[in-house]
């Protein structure tokens, strides 16, 4: 069982990381908060392998947290993310007809 | 019996922690939103599966694995809505590399589907 926790320690160490140097380096806020969704499961995926490697469920109701707060948080900073790139007929709300005003 | 159910954990939590570094590796070195989007889709729903099946081979108790359930369905439930809003705000903040689209749909929409040509723009 040691080799499986070296490997899974390992393997979810770089792709924190990796996605570190995303949410850094951006450009976007929309590239920071896709990052930090990765950022977040890779968190579930630690704590859920911590949990499976010691038999233990105690941190199980965490991961439940962390499910509802991803799609929380994203959603909640994307609704107010859209920048107009020419003009007030982009607003985060609206569906195709404010799209169709485009030219 | 045990020993089997140990190994299949094991299997599921490394191909878990695979894919969250695939995943990764794509954020880095995709080159727009929508493509980033498409890398960090793998550790949300199937690495997710995949931890969650490991936890579930290893516990093996009722309870917990009803908990796993609701994790599971809660993400599969909600990622696609999320995904959608990110994508959505990425088109409409032109943040889409459109040289690498093939089809664009979102413009044949805004264009009241006249413009045949719109699909290959």
């Amino acid at each position: 069982m040691t080799v499986v926790v070296v490997t899974v320690a390992a393997l979810l160490l770089a792709a924190a990381l990796l996605t570190l140097v995303r949410i850094v380096r951006g450009p976007s806020l929309l590239d920071r908060v896709v990052a930090t969704d990765v950022l977040l499961a890779v968190i579930v995926a630690a704590l859920g392998a911590e949990a499976a490697l010691n038999r233990h469920a105690t941190t199980l109701p965490i991961l439940v947290v962390l499910a509802i707060l991803g799609f929380v948080g994203s959603v909640s900073v994307v609704r107010f993310a859209v920048r107009p790139p020419d003009g007030p007929d982009t607003d985060a709300r609206g569906g195709r007809e404010t799209v169709g005003e485009r030219p | 019996m045990t020993g089997v159910a140990d190994v299949l954990s094991a299997v599921c939590l490394i191909t878990g922690a695979l894919l969250s570094l695939i995943a990764a590796i794509g954020l880095v070195r995709f080159p727009d939103v929508l493509s980033r989007m498409h890398a960090a889709t793998k550790p949300q729903v199937l690495g997710l599966l995949l931890i969650l099946a490991g936890i579930g081979f290893r516990l093996r108790t009722g309870a917990d694995i009803t908990t796993l359930l609701l994790i599971a369905v809660f993400q599969l439930a909600t990622a696609p809505v999320a995904a959608h809003m990110v994508g959505r705000a990425a088109y409409r903040s032109e943040l889409v590399r459109r040289d690498l689209l093939l089809l664009d749909e979102a413009a044949e929409a805004a264009d009241g589907g006249r413009d045949p040509a719109a699909r290959l723009g």
